[in-house]
């Protein structure tokens, strides 16, 4: 678009008939060029979201603005209401201009609220510190139970005012609905612009994204440790694929394995001592467990078929994998200690990528319904199984980790974008980046 | 003293194949016409190093069968077809002749499916092709089969015409990759 514009600019100043200046204007196009350049250069693309799908109910929510809380960079109250609507779970409701503002201490008029259709109602404020440091402190309330539900106060600094309207988000949506809230956790995904990967991290309403890694290879595959603090992921920096673990706080790089032949699909178990890794080491692609630091290499599959995309079901004890020992591929499970593997996917003849959910009772997978590709999620103990998207390239599904929400990729308009679907396919956002293609999300854990 | 029977060797194999007038493709070391004469380390004014060098030219000459590097694929196929096994068979006997030699076979699908499931693919299709050189001949360390999966498509586009280009293998040597 930039560039657009420039070229405008030079073909007009050259119709005017400045010939005499044409260098002078060729050299400002330059500079404005790489002006441009530098400023678009250091930022991640930034990520938007579109809500596509909303629950059938959503409860009515009255963020009222915080008392002062104009000092801060964000708004608290409006980040609050966006992270709750985006769950679908919830409906901000307009507020008019109220005096006196209230504020967490204030009396609440249940019946005036009541007329207001909320069922719920956030007050509090927000005051600076003589150490130049805010406090902000809030309280929810039940205006249909009439009741007050909790509040905390949070002392801050001016750059964690997001964080700490995610972490309100988080309390209000755990009092509210019994399950904890994912607004304070990380997404991480890659970005493909022209030749450039990238692998980016951003909070999970898909701000403050930066790039972990950039490289001119693709990179594929990011799975987070257990504690959050490092990805796994294949680069094939090297020309061909090896997994890297990657440590978020200092940004040190360990070769996990990087074996003869291809080294893929790496899965933390969830202790997060032991990587699960698709080697072809010894001939096709098979299982083997291994230390994070590519220590203590074992072989896990023995079979002359397809073994890859393994993950450890949350207490550790099972590893799901994709395998076409069967014909085709489809999801199987095995005891990591060793033993047989049983199929655990039969309808249709394409079912990969599986994904536990975090309470280990669904898996998430990739189903070819026909000719398009799809995520479908499967009850473990009903053996039923649904289909929870519309679109046709489906790819790489992961689940929120309070389960609610499973991120995937898919292609909507000839690009790579980000979607997410709740598990009862009713609430449904998008997630696209402007000039590239996004893919390969993995939704990070809960931080402490 | 291997080295010595090696550039005898290659300079036998250079001259079968004709004259180098490709140029490298990128990634391949500077091999120009008269640079033979200069040696790029540990050479004088009188030394001539035709190793590596003037064997590799012949790998690109169009003239010569080892400059197709190609093998192409039904859609979830992973055996070579005929028409690819003298290929195939030319690589492999190259290499049996050129036991310093070592290949990387790179295997690679179409965009359909699962980006790590098509790794599995593609391993497959380079598995394939290092067996059958292995079978030819070939000494297992020479030949390292890795896999791409979708993730390097030489035809961009969602047509079953870029499909079917991109479902393959490429045999290349070090050097160029």
């Amino acid at each position: 678009m930039a560039q657009l514009e420039l070229h405008v600019v030079k073909k007009n100043s050259i119709d005017r008939g400045m010939d005499s200046a044409r260098g002078f204007v060729r050299a400002l196009y330059l500079l404005c060029a790489a002006l441009l350049a530098l400023a678009a250069a250091p930022a991640a693309a930034q990520l938007t979201i579109e809500i596509t799908g909303a629950g059938e109910k959503r409860l009515p929510v009255a963020i009222v603005p915080l008392a002062g809380e104009g000092v801060l960079p964000a708004s608290i109250s409006s980040i609050v209401r966006a992270d709750l609507e985006r769950s679908g779970l919830f409906r901000g409701i307009e507020i008019p201009l109220l005096r006196p503002h209230p504020t967490e201490v204030s009396k609440v008029d249940y019946a005036e609220w009541r007329a207001r259709l909320a069922d719920a109602l956030v007050l509090g404020s927000v005051a600076a510190r003589p150490d130049g440091r805010f406090e902000v402190r809030f309280r929810l309330f039940d205006v249909v139970k009439q009741a007050a539900l909790g509040g905390v106060a949070y002392t801050l600094t001016r750059e964690q005012a997001r964080a700490t309207a995610h972490r309100i988000a988080d309390y209000v949506y755990e009092k509210l609905t019994g399950e904890k809230g994912v607004f304070s956790t990380k997404i991480a995904f890659v970005v493909k612009r022209g030749t450039i990967f990238e692998l980016q991290i951003a909070d999970a309403d898909g701000e403050n994204g930066f790039f972990v890694l950039r490289s001119n290879e693709p990179i594929l595959s990011p799975v987070w440790s257990p504690d959050g603090n490092q990805l796994a992921y294949v680069s094939f920096e090297q020309k061909k694929p090896i997994v890297y673990v990657h440590s978020l706080r200092d940004g040190r790089r360990r070769v996990a394995a990087n074996f003869k032949g291809s080294n893929s699909a790496p899965a933390w178990s969830p202790d997060g001592n032991t990587l699960a890794v698709s080697l072809s080491r010894e001939g096709g692609s098979q299982l083997f467990l291994l230390n994070p630091d590519g220590s203590n290499v074992r072989r896990l599959t023995r079979s002359s078929a397809i073994d890859t995309e393994p993950r450890f079901s949350p207490d550790g004890q099972f590893l799901y994998f994709t395998s076409d020992r069967g014909g085709t591929p489809q999801v199987y499970r095995m005891p990591v200690a060793g033993g047989g593997a049983q199929r655990v996917t039969f309808e249709g003849s394409y079912n990969v990528s599986p994904r536990l959910s975090p309470d280990g009772r669904r898996l998430a997978f990739i189903h070819r319904n026909n000719d398009r590709y799809q995520v479908a999620l499967f009850d473990l103990e009903t053996r039923q199984m649904q289909i929870l998207t519309d679109s046709a390239r489906d790819e790489s599904p992961s689940f929120a980790p309070n389960g609610r929400m499973i991120l995937l990729a898919t292609v909507i308009g000839g690009r790579g974008v980000l979607s997410a679907v709740s598990a009862d396919g009713r609430v449904k956002q998008r997630l696209s980046v402007t000039a590239g293609d996004v893919r390969e999300p993995a939704w990070g854990p809960f931080i402490q | 003293m291997r080295v010595f029977w090696i550039a005898v060797l290659c300079a036998l194999l250079a001259a079968c194949a004709g004259t180098a007038t490709e140029q490298s493709p990128a990634g391949v070391e500077d091999r120009k016409p008269g640079a033979e004469a200069r040696g790029t380390e540990g050479g004088g004014p009188g030394s001539v190093d035709l190793t590596g060098k003037r064997g590799a030219s012949m790998l690109t000459d169009p003239a010569s069968p080892l400059s197709k590097r190609s093998i192409f694929y039904d859609f979830d196929k992973y055996d070579v077809k005929p028409e690819y096994r003298p290929l195939v068979d030319a690589h492999a006997r190259y290499l049996r002749e050129h036991p310093e030699m070592k290949t990387l076979i790179q295997g690679n699908t179409d965009e359909r499916g699962s980006r790590e499931y098509n790794i599995a693919l593609g391993q497959r299709r380079s598995d394939g092709v290092k067996k059958m050189m292995i079978l030819l001949g070939v000494r297992e360390e020479q030949v390292e089969a890795v896999s791409l999966g979708e993730e390097k498509p030489r035809a961009q586009g969602s047509s079953e015409d870029a499909w079917a280009q991109n479902r393959r293998s490429d045999i290349l040597y070090k050097g160029e990759y």
